[in-house]
């Protein structure tokens, strides 16, 4: 079997945790791998400066969503400051599989889409109530 | 379901041999690679002609008269020639070479296009196209006014030639573009009513055949297409060297495209005039040795025969077909195997075609994934992305066995029935 699709990543897959949409939320944004197809959605709800709640959705390949799924996890709760200084190689670390390079893309996808809507967020884009 | 493979001419395994690249594993598997369609794997009789013609003949071509240059010339000028030979055509300088498919239409699209479109007139192209085939005559038509009409898809990958008479009667049709056969589908295309029926309302057309001038007989005399595209990579011939044909008197009439060194008859300060074809499409030094590569390609092409390798592709795709559409999580897309070339786009329910594409190639099995170029065709089926297998000359049956095993390994993997 692959080394990729360890039970963690199969199950992460199957069961993504905080999948969904946040109404409302202070921040959403959304990307994609154009060369593949995955698109993520993630929506913040926002209290001071962490993260109160956290949904992702979107469509994509097993590792795009296990690792969106697992980031979650990660940064759900914690300080808008830690979260952007969340590199590529911790999550890589998290996710405990080796990626190719032409996979790397769909595991850090997750990661740039929270990256981008904090960078949205502290420019201090419209919010919805 | 136990699928029976029609026996061939061809000696595959015999075949395989001349390409050493095949003889490779990968953890521990033999490579099986299933993605001519992307790009194909090169004889040694290709890789010999192409070291040959630089440890024994290079130099610029057209330019001197020593020895060594007529050589390099007369080794490109009979590559031309053996490409004209494969392809049908009586006279090589309509062969023009450039770089793959994507150029020769570009070359199309700029030089014919901003020359003879005017605003209202109509371009047809097809929604099964590669982007090669699409987003030039986007451009084109952005930049003169013109307008892109398409004629559709039906849900098991055939083009509705309804949509093509419907846009041919408006009477404003300039050129229809479509694809021989489609890179996705595998769809053999009624190319010969094609142009028929764009030549009877007075329209050029333009026949994209990297998927078909690899696999079977190609004859532009009789085919009659205005203008043809292929790309060498496709064809056991390197990357780097395509091909358009063109009828004279539209080469003729066309402005260049790229301009500076060899195609001039004369350069003054301020007026040049163009050289006659081929040259006048041919800008700066060429690809000699991609040339040199392209034409061995169509000669080994032809000594096994093109009818032999058309019937052994025939063969295993109704093989792999016959499984692949009796698995329960697995769609195909396309016609069947009657009306499609070597080429199978499928998805397997539920998984993604790069996780596919991943496990596969844990058993060394080479398929593509993602949207192989055919954004809108995609969309036509209501997909983002599929995995695709695609035959040659070199895959066995096999190869096919071991494509069919990893994808019900993949299936269990996912925890899916197979």
């Amino acid at each position: 079997m692959a080394a990729l699709y360890t039970p963690t990543i199969l199950d992460h897959c199957a069961n993504p945790r905080n999948f969904g949409t946040l109404d409302p939320y202070s921040v959403s944004h959304e990307d994609e791998n154009s060369l593949c197809g995955d698109r993520i959605r993630v929506d913040l709800r926002i209290s001071g400066d962490a993260i109160d709640a956290i949904r992702f959705s979107g469509t994509g390949c097993a590792i795009s969503i296990a690792a969106s799924s697992i980031l979650s996890e990660i940064v759900d709760g914690r300080h808008l400051s830690d979260i952007a200084t969340l590199t590529a190689d911790d999550l890589l670390a998290e996710l405990g599989i080796t990626l190719t390079s032409s996979r790397l893309a769909c595991a850090l996808l997750g990661l740039n889409v929270i990256h981008a809507a904090i960078a949205s967020h502290s420019r201090h884009l419209v919010t919805v109530a | 379901m136990t699928a029976t493979v029609p026996t061939t001419t061809l000696d595959a395994v015999a075949l395989r041999s001349q390409f050493l690249i095949l003889s490779q594993t990968h953890n521990g598997f033999p490579i099986t690679y299933l993605d001519s369609a992307a790009s194909s794997q090169k004889p040694q009789a290709v890789i010999d002609a192409i070291r040959d013609y630089y440890e024994r003949d290079n130099a610029n071509v057209h330019r001197g008269v020593y020895s060594l240059s007529e050589r390099a010339t007369d080794a490109f000028e009979h590559a031309r020639a053996s490409v004209a030979r494969f392809l049908g055509v009586a006279d090589s300088s309509q062969i023009i070479f450039t770089r793959n498919t994507s150029e020769s239409i570009n070359i199309v699209a700029q030089s014919w296009g901003r020359s003879f479109l005017r605003p209202g007139d109509i371009i047809v192209t097809t929604v099964m196209e590669h982007h090669s085939n699409i987003v030039p005559w986007q451009i084109v038509a952005r930049e003169t006014g013109a307008r892109l009409e398409y004629i559709g898809v039906t849900d098991n990958g055939y083009l509705k030639l309804d949509d093509l008479d419907r846009h041919l009667a408006s009477g404003r049709v300039r050129l229809v573009a479509c694809c021989h056969v489609s890179n996705m589908t595998g769809t053999i295309n009624p190319i010969d009513q094609i142009i028929a029926r764009a030549h009877d309302a007075g329209a050029l057309a333009l026949v994209d055949g990297a998927q078909a001038a690899p696999h079977f007989p190609v004859d532009l005399t009789t085919l009659d297409p205005d203008f043809y595209a292929l790309s060498g990579h496709k064809m056991c011939a390197p990357m780097g060297i395509g091909v358009l044909y063109g009828r004279r008197e539209l080469l003729e009439s066309m402005p260049p495209f790229l301009t500076g060194g060899s195609m001039i008859r004369q350069v003054g300060l301020h007026e040049s005039t163009w050289a006659p074809l081929p040259d006048k499409f041919e800008a700066g030094t060429p690809d000699v040795a991609g040339a040199i590569g392209l034409g061995a390609a169509c000669d080994y092409l032809q000594q096994i025969g093109l009818d032999a390798i058309h019937a052994h592709e025939a063969a295993l795709t109704t093989y792999a077909w016959q499984q692949l559409s009796s698995m329960p999580n697995l769609t195909t897309y396309g016609p069947p195997p009657v009306d499609r070339g070597g080429v199978i786009a499928f998805n397997l329910a539920g998984i993604h075609p790069h996780d596919v594409g991943s496990i596969l190639d844990q058993d060394a099995v080479c398929v593509r994934a993602g949207h192989h170029c055919t954004q809108p065709l995609h969309a036509r089926f209501g997909i983002s992305a599929s995995t695709r297998a695609s035959f040659y000359l070199y895959n066995t049956e096999e190869d096919v066995d071991r494509l069919i095993r990893a994808i019900r390994t993949t299936l269990r993997v996912f925890g899916k029935a197979v």
